[in-house]
């Protein structure tokens, strides 16, 4: 029982950066506008984070700032994109690699030092719930935030005129346009969320999961938030089941690892990537699922004509 | 002010050319602000980065050795991305190459002759152009997006060869360190010149960007390439075959990246190592978009992408600077070669409004 909790208590740990950036990419993607440079994003939203934490000796700094270092490339990817009008596959692109040359030109001097753990807040009387209150109750304040995110996305998306209006904008972008809809407006504030969940979901990397700076430490894990949006067929709650499904493949791999059984260590590292095409895969072949779904407009530009 | 886009009514012939100069420009005053900013002399830094590459025989033959394999990426993905194929996943299929090329030398190092480094050659573009196959038949046979498959396989190629050099590979006189046995002299790309270490990656990289040219320009592929691109209904009304096309251009551009992984390890390298290639295959993506999905323009956007890698180098022993910021110029670089594409299709305006947009940032 113990051992179930702990190794559940890691699976979430995993589960927590794949689940914020593939939620905000998600809000992006029914916008209408495909960001692929979410390994950009949290690559340097670990950076920063670190780099900050490490400075001021406060992780909650560090999110604040990884979160912000997020935005600001998502900020890069806008004018692009939605100010000028380039391809959002190659400027997504760009952004990553952008994202991945800054991170580690800033994060060098980090290399190897002591990272600022971000601790637990045990949630009064709710943590001391058996089974579920260490899994739940006993975690950071990003799993917290992870937690309130889908839920909000859910409720957004779903329940709200923005969110209606969100989704308009990402299925038929010259409709909303003729209603009024500032089209633009809208896909820079979602772009500038997603950009923010992703430098969050670095920051939990470098602060929570592995608190210290490593090049290039996420590890594809962008890419895999992006995949999970297709897997979830950009519903939020179907994100969370993803999102957990990889955490445990994750952590398998990596007590698997541990335990030998003469696999080699390699080809379990893989087991996450292998999954992540397997899952499209399964995805993509039920045609009705991702049609029905995906934003009209993904990935098309828009210039409003006057 | 608030920055608008019209729309022209012809493509700008004058920014189709001009506008990788104006990225390039961009990305040199850019480089000047951020060395200015870490303290170092712009002028110096910048001279360091991309001239002093140019002016040694030793260095220019480092250059074609470095960029040869972004060529041979870089033309074979800009045919890729003309054709609306987006094949991410070089890098993956650059680490392939270099492993079936190597097969031979490793696995059978008494076969000794002439027919070994053909065959080598042969078994890499074969290798990339099978790892570059999987992405293609998912795309074509189930609908998966082949961005997201093609790079997931870049990290499953790597750990591959991880294992092979530290595991069945491994040189059994090697010391255990994790590399492979070196090649046998049957097993090498002969030097060019006797000048220096230029191998044969480059001549193979100049005849694949005139081949691609003659392709594109020539044949009637070039132009069911171009449609598949720009045009997809009209060549599906044509009879050109969309999952054609995929096959086409992953295969061709899996192969030219098996072809550049083979050429760097028996050129280059001579021996299989767990890291293989400082991130061409991604570097190439920036190649291709520089070049303007351009064979020709491939050639020399390789080469300046060629002189950023070791201009790095240079600047890291004279200006004790990160070799990290040539990634940052190359990403840099990209990010403005898009911007500039802009000017290509779409006139910029300002116009002054009452509310600051989020455009400020542009002026």
């Amino acid at each position: 029982m113990e051992l179930a909790v702990a190794v559940i208590v890691t699976i979430v740990t995993a589960a927590t950066p794949l689940l914020i950036a593939a939620i905000g990419e998600l809000v992006v993607e029914r916008s209408g506008v495909l960001n692929l440079g979410v390994e950009g994003m949290m690559v340097i939203g670990a950076v920063a984070a670190f780099a900050i934490a490490h400075n001021t000796g406060s992780p909650y700094l560090g999110i604040v700032g990884g979160m912000a270092a997020g935005a600001f490339l998502a900020l890069l990817f806008g004018l692009l994109t939605l100010t000028l009008a380039t391809n959002q596959v190659a400027t997504g692109l760009a952004l990553t690699l952008l994202g991945l040359g800054l991170s580690g030109a800033i994060g060098e001097p980090y290399v190897g030092l002591p990272g600022t753990k971000l601790q637990p807040i045990e949630i009064p009387l709710l943590a001391d719930i058996p089974f579920f209150g260490p899994i739940l109750f006993k975690q950071d304040i990003i799993v917290y935030a992870s937690f309130a995110l889908v839920a909000g996305v859910a409720w957004f998306l779903f329940r709200t005129r923005a969110g209606l209006t969100l989704r308009s904008v990402g299925d038929s972008q010259t409709s909303a346009h003729t209603l009024g809809i500032s089209v633009i407006r809208i896909r820079y504030l979602a772009v500038l969320f997603g950009g923010a969940c992703a430098g969050l979901a670095g920051a939990q990397l470098s602060l929570a999961y592995t608190p210290q700076w490593v090049e290039n430490m996420t590890a594809g894990r962008g890419w895999i938030a992006l995949a999970l949006v297709v897997f979830a067929s950009w519903r939020p709650l179907r994100v969370i089941a993803g999102a957990y499904l990889f955490g445990a493949v994750t952590i398998g791999q990596l007590h698997a690892q541990a335990l030998g059984f003469g696999i080699p260590s390699q080809l379990l590292s893989s087991l996450p990537y292998l999954a992540t095409i397997a899952v499209l895969v399964i995805i993509s072949r039920d045609r009705r699922l991702t049609l029905v779904n995906t934003p009209a407009s993904l990935g098309k530009p828009f210039v409003p004509d006057r | 002010m608030r920055l608008e886009l019209e729309k022209r009514s012809e493509h700008s012939t004058f920014y189709s050319i001009a506008s990788p100069f104006i990225a390039i420009g961009l990305t040199l005053i850019f480089g000047a602000i951020l060395f200015a900013v870490i303290g170092k002399d712009p002028a110096e830094a910048l001279y360091i980065y991309f001239v002093s590459p140019l002016t040694s025989t030793w260095s220019l033959h480092e250059l074609a050795v470095k960029s040869a394999p972004l060529i041979l990426i870089g033309a074979g993905l800009s045919l890729c991305f003309l054709s609306s194929n987006w094949n991410i996943g070089a890098e993956g299929q650059f680490v392939m190459g270099a492993v079936f090329g190597s097969m031979m030398p490793i696995v059978f190092p008494d076969v000794q002759n002439t027919f070994v480094l053909p065959l080598m050659i042969i078994m890499g573009m074969a290798g990339g152009a099978a790892y570059a196959f999987i992405p293609a038949f998912l795309k074509t046979r189930f609908g998966t997006n082949e961005i997201l498959t093609s790079l997931m396989l870049v990290y499953v190629a790597q750990l591959f060869l991880d294992w092979l050099v530290r595991g069945p590979w491994r040189n059994p006189e090697g010391f255990n360190f994790p590399e492979s046995r070196t090649f046998h002299e049957y097993a090498i790309l002969p030097e060019v010149l006797e000048s220096g270490r230029a191998h044969y990656g480059a001549v193979f990289a100049v005849l694949a960007v005139i081949g691609l040219a003659v392709l594109l320009s020539k044949t009637l592929k070039g132009f069911e390439i171009q449609v598949a691109g720009q045009a997809p209904r009209a060549g599906r009304f044509g009879g050109f075959s969309a999952a054609k096309m995929t096959f086409f251009a992953f295969l061709l551009s899996g192969a030219l990246a098996g072809l550049a992984g083979i050429s760097e390890v028996s050129g280059a390298v001579q021996q299989l190592r767990p890291v293989v290639s400082p991130g061409y295959g991604f570097t190439a993506i920036i190649v291709a978009f520089l070049g303007r999905l351009n064979p020709i323009g491939v050639l020399f956007a390789g080469i300046l992408l060629g002189i950023s890698y070791l201009g790095g180098e240079e600047a890291q022993i004279v200006l004790g600077l990160s070799d990290k910021i040539t990634r940052v110029f190359q990403g840099m670089l990209l990010f403005f070669v898009l911007a500039c594409d802009t000017l290509i299709l779409y006139r910029i305006r300002f116009v002054s409004t009452r509310t600051p947009a989020l455009a400020m940032g542009e002026n």
